[in-house]
């Protein structure tokens, strides 16, 4: 087995207010099925309790991500998918639903710096100020032309993630975006 | 002769000069002039030349309603036709052309045009140009646009750039005139987060140029404080140059801001396009004031009187010596004092009015101005500028009258509020008698979903003229936009009373033909009064029907000057009132906004997203030549040094045939469905029974919509009881897994089924050909021998050393793998491979390789062979269609009468007689010609290629009961004419036994 490679090997780009990277092979798997049914498994697999609508609860290097009604995204470090996935299927055996890994299937960056919220409002057509979006949130919009969701990580940047095979083009986008002279719509005090 | 004064000029800065060029000219301006007054500084008040008769046309306004003065800005790269020379900052080394002129704007040729106008009267061209027909397209089509063409379109690509910006706020102002910034007070105080834009560099609007005092004290003192208070409070955002474009549902607007069009080049995009989300909006957006319609009005020197006192009071130049004033109303005798106290000379006000003994008309007495009322401009003498007006009586016919001469006529034919913005999303319109305009109607404000109005105006925009008037509007839809209580009163503004103005649409009232054919209603589209007159009593009553007969109030400005007057005359020639005739309708955007900023970021590389495989950098290492597949780019061929591409997918299919051969197939579709209703409902996506298939084994399916027609193909795996792994065709996975979570989601809420599309997840490599064991043997870790691995199977493990799961499914014909690995390892295992089979010499191909391939075994394309109107027994594929299940997507439209008609297109092999190749999409001829006089086709070339097997043309085709005649000889139409002999054979090219995929 070989070790699993980002899209991108690593891209970095640095603008005026704001830096791209793309971080290495993230662990995730998506996990589908009635909230109720599932939430112990979950806590189990990873550790977390459930989030709330349109939230991600994060701690250390595990988290998970609400993505709709009845699909949740679970964080984790790449080597520990498995153990995941078997605790999953040993809980919910006998309950209805679909755990898969998907960590190759997408690709994820980190934006951050003073800038950041302005580089994905250039993009995303959700609303990025600091009262509608914060830490704990977390947003499945549209980045340009491709879907992505983000959130805003323990130390306060933004960790963003899209499919892999458009990781180029999110990635040219973004890096488009954060070299962009600042636009100063979100208060100053605000930067991530 | 228009010129620079000597002392003032609220916008402009003596000391900061700039340089620039008009027609290549050089002149001179100063910091804060528009490219506008820095031309009337420089004396040149001809600017452009009319559309349609080539007419000299002057600066007419001093902002965005701006008719005629339209220049190419910039050159190369930053190149752009039609930018309107009052909306213009001027700076440094700008470079301005005039359009629509030949050999020059002084000596146009076509000029000549204005001298037949009696022969080209509304509709000109649509009666002239008739006949013959065939004429239009090659003769005067080309003609036309030769002669009216307006600005040159750029030729090199864009050197700036341009970018999106999304806004999320309570209260979105738009304009920031003295109603815009009070608006944006009264909402801000309240704590609600509030945007407000303003088009123009400059806040306060027209309250400082007309004299207005706040609060005892002149406007900019208030304007300045206001600003200040803005500025300070966290919750509101404003933005200069950025106008508001459009409005659209649930509170969208557009917001243009042009950010270093005055500073071009340095390192900012040019245009920011602000997609703002408000729960309000308010719009600010002022008045226009109307021309008159006189004889000679287009003139160069006839401007509007607002325009005549900003050129004076904020860019400190005269536009000439000696003004003539006519005015139906009293604000254009601001424009009158205005000029007396830059020590320029009004010889005359002329009012149509029969008295005016207001205190405007008082002040101008006292200052030593005539006024003359009950009077009119008959005419105005003069071409490539005003050397005088004829004066007659205002109901007069317009007979003999007086000259007086002057070197520029102010005219005002009242104000119409913008009402753009409000009308955008549906908020209607109604006359006020008193002032001769449309003004909003707030009992019918455009609503948002839950019913109520998203939309409301504020001052001038509103209806109201008077300053007083507009502070008070303004606080209040302030206040109410932001969902807040009234709060503290504005300070009082005040200016001079009026005395009511009068409508006068044509001049004098009485005017005969030969005058009216002299009065411009749209100076842009060269449209008079005559005109009008004329669609009217042709029958092109509507307004909607005159509007696009006569070009009144089209391109460009869209008439923000013309409509009101045009109006007015069609209402008059119909004997209607001007709101039974009513106007328009008002369209996104306000002003014309650059493509560059409605394209954003999507341009060069990022124009559309590119999918990439894993295994992408290999190719293009490889030299592969690409082809988009939706939005992925696959490799179409490898050719090799000096190779064609025919001649490597000949290549490719012969090795792979002949031994083995490397296939990328990470785009196909992989979507698992999962859950204890997982096959029940399988089975009704498919028209096959998928519900039976053993764990550990494929089957191929094919997916139908609900009318029958066959939709996507692919082989399911089943992976264990509960778990279906569907693979679909690589453009259609996206939508495949859409139509199965709407069944999910909408019809079958109630069945247990989940679904994942981990397209992604995996890179998928084909090894194909009969060396392909030999080559998984070699990377070693697995059994895919016959017996572990049949034809039809999966199995899961390791080879060498990577986690696969191995496919033994073909769509060659050949012994055939697909290993699918995890997308992030996909491409070590790629170069495992490729190392693994080189010995038996590998060949990596491509997607024409793999259609050849599958067109020599008679495999139907989705695409090429359907092309949603053909269903799956078309194509004789009745074998996958299961005849036990009482129900699937399509079974009941696939019963229709028309469905199971024997005459039918059926799918065949189509074979020419002389081995060449058939062209794509060629149709088979029958005998006679349709109802529409057409040549009966009889079936179609879906599927053409040289088969490199056979070593000739080999092609698939719908013909009509096609599968009925096996051996007959069709006759096939080239786009040249010539016919084709071919004949029906059997669509299985290659190995029909399948023995060579069964080993």
């Amino acid at each position: 087995m070989s070790e699993a490679r980002s899209p991108l090997g690593g891209a970095v780009c640095q603008g005026e207010g704001a830096k791209v990277e793309e971080l290495p092979a993230q662990g995730m798997v998506t996990l589908r099925g009635a909230m109720g049914d599932i939430a112990d498994a979950v806590t189990a697999a990873i550790g977390l309790s459930m989030p709330s609508q349109r939230e991600i609860v994060i701690a250390g290097d595990k988290a998970v991500a609400w993505m709709s009604p009845d699909e949740l995204l679970l964080l984790m470090p790449h080597a520990e998918v498995q153990a995941c996935l078997t605790t999953l299927s040993e809980r919910l055996d006998g309950t209805h639903h679909l755990a898969v890994d998907v960590s190759d299937a997408r690709a994820v960056f980190r934006i951050s710096g003073a800038g950041a919220r302005e580089v994905l409002a250039r993009l995303c057509p959700a609303d990025l100020s600091p009262a509608a979006f914060g830490p704990g949130e977390l947003r499945r919009t549209r980045l340009a032309q491709v879907p992505a969701a983000f959130w805003i990580d323990e130390a306060g940047a933004f960790r963003l993630i899209c499919f892999r095979s458009v990781a180029r083009y999110a990635f040219d986008v973004l890096c488009g975006a954060a070299r962009g002279a600042p636009v100063g719509f979100f208060p100053e005090s605000d930067a991530v | 002769m228009s010129f620079r004064l000597d002392q003032g000029g609220r916008l402009i800065d003596r000391n900061a000069p700039l340089g620039f060029t008009f027609d290549t000219e050089p002149m001179q301006g100063l910091s804060g002039d528009t490219l506008a007054s820095a031309l009337l500084a420089n004396g040149q008040t001809l600017v452009n030349r009319s559309y349609k008769y080539h007419r000299p046309r002057g600066i007419v306004a001093s902002g965005a309603e701006e008719p005629n003065a339209l220049v190419g800005l910039g050159q190369g790269a930053r190149f752009e036709p039609d930018q309107r020379a009052t909306t213009t900052e001027l700076f440094n080394g700008l470079t301005a052309m005039s359009q629509n002129a030949w050999p020059s704007l002084g000596f146009d040729m076509l000029a000549v045009n204005q001298w037949v106008s009696s022969m080209m009267p509304a509709g000109f061209y649509y009666k002239t140009f008739i006949w013959p027909r065939p004429f239009w397209k090659r003769v005067y089509e080309p003609l036309i646009r030769e002669a009216a063409a307006s600005g040159l379109p750029p030729k090199e690509p864009d050197a700036d750039t341009y970018e999106h910006f999304y806004a999320h706020v309570d209260v979105l102002v738009v304009g920031g005139g003295i109603a815009g910034l009070q608006a944006a007070l009264t909402a801000g105080r309240s704590g609600a987060r509030v945007l407000l834009i303003e088009q123009t560099p400059h806040w306060g609007g027209r309250a400082p140029v007309d004299g207005v005092e706040i609060g005892g004290q002149p406007a900019d003192a208030w304007i300045a404080a206001s600003l200040s208070e803005l500025r300070g409070m966290d919750n509101v955002t404003l933005r200069a140059r950025c106008m508001g474009a459009g409005v659209y549902d649930h509170g969208f607007a557009l917001g243009y801001e042009r950010v270093s069009d005055h500073t071009p080049g340095d390192g900012r995009p040019r245009h920011r396009l602000w997609k703002i989300r408000a729960g309000h909006i308010v719009t600010a957006t002022g008045a226009i004031e109307r021309p008159l319609s006189f004889a000679g009005n287009d003139v160069p020197g006839v401007m509007l009187a607002s325009a005549v006192r900003d050129y004076v009071v904020n860019y400190d130049v005269a536009p000439g010596r000696r003004t003539v004033v006519v005015t139906n109303n009293d604000d254009a005798y601001r424009t009158a004092l205005a000029l007396i106290d830059a020590g320029l000379e009004v010889p005359l006000v002329v009012d149509p009015r029969e008295r005016n003994d207001g205190p405007l008309a008082r002040e101008c007495a006292r200052r030593g101005v005539q006024v003359e009322t009950g009077a009119a401009v008959m005419k105005v003498k003069g071409r490539q500028r005003v050397e005088g007006v004829m004066l007659c009586r205002a109901n007069g016919t317009g007979g003999a009258g007086a000259l007086l001469d002057c070197d520029c006529v102010a005219m005002s034919g009242g104000w119409s509020p913008v009402v753009h913005l409000w009308s955008h999303c549906g908020g209607k319109l109604q006359w006020s008698e008193e002032n001769a305009h449309f003004y909003p109607d707030a009992s019918r404000a455009p609503t948002g979903a839950d019913g109520e109005p998203f939309v409301s105006t504020a001052g001038a925009a509103s209806g109201f003229l008077r300053s007083g008037d507009v502070l008070t509007d303004a606080a209040s839809k302030g206040a109410a936009a932001a969902g807040a209580e009234a709060g503290e009163d504005p300070p009082a503004a005040t200016d001079l009373e009026e005395v009511p103005m009068q409508p006068v649409w044509v001049m004098p009232a009485q005017a005969l033909p030969e005058l009216q054919s002299k009065m411009f209603l749209d100076f842009q589209n060269d449209v008079k009064v005559s005109d009008v007159r004329l669609a009217a009593q042709e029958g092109y009553e509507s307004v909607e029907l005159a509007k696009r007969y006569t070009t009144l109030g089209m391109a460009n400005d869209q008439g923000k000057l013309s409509n009101i007057n045009g109006l007015a005359i069609l209402a008059k020639t119909r004997n209607e009132s001007i709101p039974q005739v009513g106007t328009t309708t008002f369209r996104p955007p306000y002003q014309p906004i650059s493509f560059g900023s409605i394209a954003g970021e999507a341009r060069g590389e990022t124009f559309q997203p590119l999918r990439r495989t894993p295994m992408y950098d290999w190719h293009e290492e490889q030299g592969a030549y690409m082809e988009p597949v939706g939005q992925w780019r696959r490799p179409y061929c490898y050719p090799k040094q000096g190779e064609s591409h025919a001649d490597a997918v000949s290549r490719e299919v012969m090795a792979t045939r002949g031994s083995v051969g490397l296939l990328d197939a990470s785009t196909l579709g992989k979507i698992v469905v999962k859950g204890p209703d997982a096959g029940r409902f399988l089975d009704m996506l498919y028209t096959n029974k998928m519900s039976s298939l053993k764990p550990g084994r494929c089957r191929y399916g094919l997916m139908c919509n609900e009318n029958g027609f066959l939709m996507d193909d692919g082989v399911v795996a089943r992976l264990d009881e509960d778990t279906f792994l569907c693979h679909t065709t690589s453009g259609g996975a996206d939508h495949v897994h859409g139509w199965m979570e709407d069944w999910l989601q909408c019809e079958w809420w109630d069945w247990k089924v989940y679904t994942a599309n981990l397209t992604e997840q995996y890179g998928q490599i084909a090894v194909v050909g009969p060396n392909a064991r030999a080559v998984l043997e070699k990377l070693g870790g697995l059994d895919v021998s016959k017996e572990a691995l049949p034809f039809m199977g999966w199995v899961e493990g390791e080879l060498a050393g990577f986690p696969v799961r191995v496919y033994r499914i073909s769509f060659s014909g050949e012994l055939s793998f697909e290993i699918a690995v995890p997308a992030g390892q996909a491409r070590a295992l790629w170069d495992k491979v490729l190392e693994a089979g080189r010995e038996v010499g590998i060949t990596p191909y491509g997607t024409e390789a793999l259609h050849v391939m599958r067109a020599e075994k008679g495999f139907i394309m989705i695409g090429d062979e359907t092309d949603g109107t053909v269903i799956p027994q078309d194509l004789g594929l009745d074998w996958a269609i299961s005849k036990k299940k009482d129900d699937y997507l399509g079974k009941r439209a696939q019963e229709r009468s028309h469905m199971s008609r024997p005459d039918r297109w059926k799918l065949v092999g189509i074979e020419t007689l002389d081995g060449s190749v058939l062209p794509d999409g060629a149709y088979a001829v029958g005998e006679g010609v349709n109802a529409n006089g057409q040549r009966v086709t009889v079936g179609r070339v879906t599927s053409t290629y040289r088969s490199p097997m056979l070593d000739r043309g080999i092609a698939m085709g719908l013909v009509e009961r096609g599968s009925e005649r096996m051996g007959e000889v069709l006759k096939l139409a080239t786009t040249d004419g010539r016919m084709i002999e071919a004949k029906i054979v059997e669509p299985v090219f290659y190995d029909p036994e399948g023995e060579k995929q069964d080993v």
